[in-house]
C-alpha cells in the first residue's frame, strides 16, 4: 500500500480548504479508505475542531519534527472511523517550525501505511502554503465563485505550474445556483473559463455544512444534504472512479419549489 | 578543497541587503559554496534578504526552488535572481523573483540597446494572476493574459488569446509600440506614457489592436483585413 498525497489549497482564506479537508477525508474513510490528514496552518489550527477532535490532542505536528514523540502518537484516530487519523498542527508555534524537508519526511513515513494522506494548506503563498506542497502528488485548489478568490486561485495555479508540481484540479464551493441564475454570481463556466484546469467538482452552498462544522460532524455523513453528495462525489472521483457531476440547475414552478423544500433536487 | 569552494561565491551588502556574486562554475558547486558560507556563519545570515547574481549561468524552475527552500530553511529570503541568461531570466519571473538589484549593472545595459526591433519573447501559456514578464523587446504570448498579471516589453505585445491582466507596450517610450489581441478586455493597457482603463465593455469579443492615434490618445480598434482579395 503507498499512499497518495493531495493538499488542499486556495490562495485566499475562507474559502473552505478546511471543510472539504475533513468532508473529503471522512468520505474516503466511508469508502473503507485508511487516511491521515494534516493540519499544516501552523498556529491557526482548525482542522481538529472542524473534526471533532480538539479535546483529544496531545502532540502535534511539531512536536513530531522536534523528537518530542513518534509519529504514532501524534496521529489522532476520528471517533466514527477507525481507519481516520488526523496530525494536528501546533497552535502556539508559528510556520517557521516546520520546513519543506520536514513534510516530505513525514509524507514518505506515511505513505506505507495510509491510501490516502490530505494536507490541509494555510492561506497565502508563504512559508505554510510551501511546506504544505512539498510532498504533494496530487493538488487541489478550492475556490468560491467570487472575482477576487478565483483570482489568488489563478496565482496559486501559477506557482504550482512554475514549481512543476503539475496542473491542480479544481473545486468550486459554495456555488448558489439561484444567485448564477440571476446572474449576480459567477458561473462555475465562467471560473473554469478563466482558471483553464480541470474541475474535480462543485460544491452547492447549503447551511448544514456550517452546522456540521460547528459540531465537529462532517456534513457528509449526512445522506440528504446536497453539499455532502458533493463531497462524496469528489471523493469517489479521487478514488478513480467517473462520476457525473450534480445537476445544479435551478427548477422553475411549483415542483422545483417542492423539491428544493424537500432537499430532494 | 574548501578555500577554492569559498572563492567560487562573493557576498558584500548592497542597499538592498546581501548580494551572491558567482564565478564561472558548475551550478552544484555553486549552490554547494554558497550554502557552506551560510552555515558556517549562520548569525550572520540570520534572516537576511538575498540577491544572486548568476552570471550566464542556466537556471530551470526545480534548481532554483530547491535553493529557495534550502535558504528558505537557513532563515534566508532570496528575493532577485540577476542573469545574462533569458532562460534563467525566464525562470526567475515564474517564480516571482525579481530580475533586477536596484543599481543595473553596465553590462546589462549594452546588453539592451543591442536588442533589434525583431526581438521578441514567445511564450506559450497561460500568465496567470501575480507574474509579471518583462523583456527589452516585443512580447508574444499563445495564451490568456489573466486578471492580476502583468506584461512590461519595450517593444509591441502580441497576445493570441484573451487579455484580462495589464499590459504595457513600448514601456521605455517607444509611441510607435502596439498591442493586439484576440481579445482585449484587459483591466488596463499602456503605451508608452499613455494609459488607458476599460476600453471597452467585455462582451463581443473580437480580434482588436491598440495603438497611439494621429491625436496622441491610446485608442483599440477592431482588427480589419487590411488588403481584401
Amino acid at each position: 500500500m503507498t499512499a497518495q498525497v493531495i493538499t488542499v489549497t486556495s490562495g485566499k482564506g475562507g474559502v473552505g480548504k478546511t471543510t472539504a479537508v475533513a468532508n473529503l477525508a471522512n468520505a474516503l474513510a466511508m469508502d473503507g479508505k485508511r487516511v491521515v490528514c494534516i493540519d499544516g496552518d501552523i498556529g491557526l489550527r482548525n482542522l481538529d475542531v472542524v473534526m471533532g477532535l480538539e479535546n483529544r490532542i496531545v502532540y502535534d505536528i511539531v512536536d513530531v519534527i522536534e523528537g518530542r514523540c513518534k509519529l504514532r502518537q501524534a496521529m489522532i484516530r476520528d471517533k466514527h472511523y477507525p481507519e481516520l487519523y488526523l496530525i494536528p498542527a501546533a497552535q502556539t508555534r508559528d510556520k517557521n517550525a516546520v520546513s519543506p524537508s520536514d513534510m516530505v519526511r513525514i509524507c514518505a513515513d506515511l505513505r506505507p501505511d495510509a491510501d490516502f494522506v490530505i494536507i490541509d494548506s494555510p492561506a497565502g503563498i508563504e512559508r505554510g502554503f510551501r511546506n504544505s506542497i512539498a510532498a504533494a502528488d496530487r493538488v487541489l485548489v478550492v475556490t468560491n465563485p467570487e472575482v477576487s478568490a478565483v483570482r489568488d486561485a489563478d496565482r496559486v495555479v501559477g506557482i504550482l505550474e512554475a514549481e512543476e508540481k503539475g496542473t491542480p484540479s479544481l473545486i468550486i464551493n459554495r456555488l448558489n445556483p439561484v444567485l448564477v441564475k440571476n446572474n449576480d454570481m459567477l458561473s462555475a463556466e465562467d471560473v473554469l473559463d478563466l482558471l483553464g484546469i480541470q474541475l474535480i467538482g462543485i460544491v452547492p452552498e447549503d447551511e448544514s455544512v456550517i452546522i456540521g462544522s460547528n459540531r465537529g460532524a462532517p456534513v457528509v455523513a449526512d445522506a440528504k444534504s446536497r453539499a455532502g453528495q458533493a463531497f462524496r462525489n469528489i471523493s469517489k472521483r479521487l478514488q478513480g472512479q467517473d462520476v457525473p457531476f450534480m445537476d445544479l440547475d435551478v427548477q422553475n414552478g411549483l415542483w422545483g419549489a417542492i423539491q428544493r423544500f424537500t432537499g430532494r433536487k | 578543497m574548501m578555500d577554492q569552494l569559498t572563492s567560487l561565491v562573493q557576498i558584500k551588502g548592497i542597499r538592498d541587503g546581501l548580494l551572491a556574486t558567482f564565478a564561472d562554475a558548475p551550478w552544484e558547486d555553486l549552490r554547494v559554496a554558497l550554502l557552506m558560507q551560510i552555515d558556517e556563519r549562520p548569525a550572520f545570515f540570520q534572516g537576511a534578504r538575498l540577491a544572486m547574481d548568476v552570471g550566464n549561468q542556466i537556471l530551470k524552475v526545480n534548481d532554483l526552488v530547491d535553493l529557495r527552500d534550502l535558504l528558505s530553511e537557513r532563515n534566508v529570503s532570496l528575493w532577485a535572481v540577476v542573469s545574462e541568461s533569458p532562460t534563467t531570466e525566464h525562470t526567475s519571473q515564474l517564480l516571482g523573483l525579481a530580475t533586477r538589484i536596484s543599481k543595473p549593472r553596465p553590462e546589462e545595459r549594452k546588453q539592451f540597446a543591442d536588442v533589434s526591433d525583431e526581438t521578441a519573447l514567445f511564450i506559450n501559456k497561460t500568465i496567470r494572476s501575480g507574474t509579471r514578464i518583462e523583456f527589452p523587446g516585443n512580447i508574444v504570448v499563445l495564451g490568456d493574459v489573466n486578471p492580476g498579471s502583468e506584461i512590461v516589453a519595450e517593444g509591441s505585445v502580441i497576445v493570441w488569446g484573451r487579455v484580462r491582466g495589464m499590459i504595457h507596450a513600448g514601456a521605455k517610450g517607444d509611441r510607435n509600440a502596439v498591442i493586439c489581441a484576440l481579445d482585449l478586455s484587459a483591466t488596463q493597457l499602456r503605451i508608452a506614457d499613455e494609459v488607458s482603463a476599460v476600453l471597452k465593455p467585455p462582451k463581443d469579443p473580437r480580434p482588436e489592436i491598440a495603438s497611439i492615434n494621429s491625436e496622441g490618445r491610446l485608442q483599440a480598434e477592431a482588427w480589419k483585413q487590411a488588403n481584401p482579395s
